[in-house]
């Protein structure tokens, strides 16, 4: 059950450029600040997996230490991007980014 | 060939759900459609035999982040559509901008040897005991600042919640 040596790496960098570019797609399309935030995440994961893919094939732990930290970045900035938008519906009751596209309010 | 079709599986399923986030009216769909990509995302690194990291992404992506999502999506009760949508041009050059950079990324890659510095074994690298070995020999320093930095993100979490004005 070895995929390492069936399924050459160039898959898992097509697989991950194609995550990335849907979350780019996602964070120019949308207008929603809570589903900008999630295209960021789904960005981030598509870097995981390929940090991930690159750390199984050459064999060094680097990769999986490093998307270990990302996945703590990731979650710090979760918790107070969250915070943030929820900060801004209670003032100003709307988190359409067209809307709130001034500096200050 | 039974790993490849997962692979396949995991692969297709991934990309339709990411697909899904974005074109989702309701922004609960969005959350849903991610929560099967992290699964979809987790099932991969289960197949790279990166234990450690399927399990840690499972508990902090699914579990933790994406109980977030849900909270704040139904604290802000976004049911409401009656705004105006974005122009069609800015949508077409956005989605214009998306597959030029696949296409860009793609055509990086395509001109690469990739296997040359390649040295795939069946290796015990993601296994909890290695990786906890050399995360805790060589990477300590990293290690003992990230607590420094989900220190600073609960009191910026806690501050940010507060009721009353400062």
């Amino acid at each position: 059950m070895n995929i390492l040596t069936s399924i050459p790496i160039s898959h898992y960098l097509l697989l991950c450029s194609l995550l990335f570019c849907i979350g780019v797609t996602g964070v120019l399309i949308k207008r929603n600040a809570l589903v900008i935030l999630m295209s960021v995440e789904l960005m981030i994961n598509s870097i995981n997996l390929l940090l991930a893919a690159f750390s199984a094939y050459s064999n060094d732990p680097a990769g999986q230490i490093f998307v270990f930290f990302i996945m703590v970045v990731a979650a710090a900035e979760v918790a107070i991007g969250l915070a943030i938008i929820v900060l801004i519906y209670k003032t100003t009751h709307s988190i359409d980014i067209d809307v709130l596209n001034k500096l200050k309010w | 060939m039974f790993s490849n079709f997962i692979f396949y599986f995991l692969s297709i399923l991934a990309l339709y759900s990411g697909m899904m986030v974005l074109l989702s009216k309701k922004p609960i769909h969005s959350v849903l459609y991610l929560t099967l990509t992290f699964f979809a995302i987790g099932g991969h690194y289960i197949l790279l035999n990166a234990q450690f990291l399927a399990i840690v992404h499972i508990i902090v992506y699914a579990g933790a982040i994406m109980v977030l999502f849900l909270f704040t999506v139904m604290l802000l009760n976004l049911n409401k559509d009656e705004r105006s949508p974005k122009p069609f041009w800015v949508k077409a050059a956005a989605i214009i901008s998306g597959i030029m950079l696949g296409l860009i990324l793609i055509g990086v890659f395509r001109g690469y040897d990739l296997h040359a510095g390649q040295h795939p074994v069946e290796s015990q690298i993601g296994l909890v005991k290695e990786l906890g070995r050399i995360l805790y020999r060589d990477y300590m320093l990293p290690f003992e600042v990230t607590s420094i930095l989900f220190l600073t993100a609960m009191v910026g979490a806690v501050l940010l919640g507060k009721k009353e004005q400062i």
